[in-house]
């Protein structure tokens, strides 16, 4: 059975793997909301710094997937594991993207006077990496009514948005002067949002993998 | 629906599948092939337990299960090639087009006319090409004139995909041909008599990939036709060719299904254990 043992090390080095990077993505968000709230640049730079890594983790999943299908040709839950890491690792990697966009308008911000209010935008924040922790608890323990219940919470993330926009818009159009900073915050929410609908596409992936069930598009 | 557990061995629990509730691909129309409980002994060894499965019309299914597992006792079962083995008794009924191929009187050379059979290794006759595939129709006096007979030959030489091979040296010996072709010769002889079902024992396992890939091909062309079960070893390859594919286990069904869902996400543990090559 010694196939089957080199699959089981290579199934579990691949779960390691993707789990650092989803640990690399949820730093990132970390750090990046935090200069920005905090107004450090150093930790801007540190997430900035830190994505060209992850990119290089992206690409070394990619291949070890490729790898496993190619020589061991896995199938049932093996398959479903290694498709579901396969189609994970670029989100992470988006997520990790979106974080980096945030550090950069959190650079500009911090060279700029301090805005009155950040508005919802450290709520909205923390309710993104709430949900990313929780995805990545649920694919670590293929649990799919975890998965569930972390795309449920995702509508709460599209309201803070939704809120967050009209505040902003309103903002701009009482105090026009600030209107390119708010602007910019406005990015920060369209990445969290979008943050919110990525951690949602890797929970469908961990309800595939546990189930074989695909609910994208039919939640 | 499990309905009972019988501990077969110290490490291994078998559920058995309830005989009335036959999983298998419903089509609407009526099977090709039913069995309903068949049981099979060696003598005292029962090798085959209460099996119970239905294969439709026109699709590949393929059998799968550790060696000694009854898979290709059960294949041989269709076409009662086993009685030829002293000593085997069958109990269950294997219906052929709603027809019970074990009730008495059943004449075994025109079951065996209409289910045909590809063994794994070639065992083409010593004779010409052309008179291999002749063979069954000469003995059979299938034809009635020498062009119907070439034109037989020629068909299932096509139909085999080895017409383009051997069409100018129909007159030379059988053995000459490679593995993969003499394989390819054995199921033009079967094919020749117009069978409605071909019975495959693991038919490419003594080829090579080449080989193996041309047998495959012609599998998926030849389901166009004709009914066919087949026995492999290889995974991979049922996965490649069939439609629906069975599992078992020690002398017993332990599931049948669609092979997409048998190979993504099996309903049996067992399964799913002897796919991913976690079993025992």
């Amino acid at each position: 059975m010694d196939h089957h043992r080199h699959l089981d090390d290579e199934l579990d080095a691949l779960r390691d793997r993707v789990l650092l990077l989803g640990g690399a993505a949820e730093t990132a968000l970390e750090r990046a909301m935090k200069s920005l709230m905090e107004r450090d640049s150093e930790l801007a730079n540190q997430v900035l710094e830190q994505d060209d890594q992850i990119d290089r983790l992206e690409v070394e999943i990619d291949r070890q997937c490729i790898d496993i299908i190619a020589l061991r040709q896995p199938a049932a839950r093996d398959l479903r594991f290694v498709i579901s890491v396969a189609k994970m690792a670029p989100v992470l990697e988006r997520i990790a993207d979106h974080a980096a966009n945030i550090a950069r308008v959190a650079l500009d911000l911090n060279n700029e006077p301090e805005l009155k209010s950040v508005v919802d935008l450290r709520r909205m924040s923390e309710h993104a990496l709430r949900m990313l922790r929780a995805a990545l608890d649920a694919f670590t323990a293929a649990d799919a009514t975890a998965a569930r219940q972390v795309i449920q919470s995702d509508a709460e993330i599209n309201e803070l948005y939704n809120h967050i926009f009209h505040r902003l818009i309103e903002m701009m159009v009482t105090e026009p002067t600030t209107a390119t900073r708010d602007a910019r915050l406005l990015f920060v929410a369209k990445h969290l949002e979008r943050i919110g609908d990525y951690v949602t596409d890797i929970c469908e992936l961990t309800v595939y993998m546990a189930e074989a069930a695909f609910i994208k598009h039919f939640k | 629906m499990l309905v009972s557990v019988s501990t077969i061995s110290p490490n291994v629990t078998v559920p058995a599948r309830e005989p009335g509730n036959i999983a298998s691909l419903r089509t609407g129309a009526a099977p090709k092939v039913a069995v309903r409980n068949l049981d099979f002994y060696y003598g005292k060894m029962q090798a085959l337990h209460g099996v119970s499965l239905e294969i439709p019309e026109r699709i590949v299914m393929a059998f799968i299960g550790p060696s000694g597992c009854g898979k290709s006792t059960f294949l041989r079962t269709l076409n009662r090639m086993n009685d030829v083995i002293p000593g085997t008794r069958v109990a269950g009924e294997v219906l052929i087009d709603g027809v019970d191929i074990y009730q008495p009187g059943t004449d075994a050379v025109e079951l065996r006319r209409k289910v045909g059979m590809v063994f794994q290794k070639s065992n083409p006759f010593p004779k010409s090409i052309f008179d291999n595939v002749a063979y069954g129709l000469r003995i059979n006096r299938l034809t009635a004139t020498p062009a119907e007979l070439e034109e037989r030959v020629e068909q299932a030489l096509k139909d085999a995909a080895l017409w383009n091979e051997v069409k100018d040296r129909l007159k030379t010996s059988a053995l000459s041909l490679s593995g993969g072709q003499q394989q390819r010769l054995c199921i033009a002889r079967a094919l020749a008599i117009r069978p409605e079902v071909i019975l495959m024992d693991e038919p490419a396992s003594a080829l090579d990939p080449m080989a193996t890939y041309k047998i495959e091909e012609l599998i998926v062309e030849l389901k166009k036709q004709y009914t066919i079960v087949i026995v492999t070893h290889n995974m991979q390859q049922a996965a490649r060719v069939s439609d629906s594919t069975a599992f078992f286990l020690l002398g017993k069904l332990i599931e049948i299904n669609s092979t997409e869902k048998m190979f993504t996400n099996p309903d049996e543990k067992l399964t799913e254990d002897y796919i991913t090559g976690r079993f025992g």
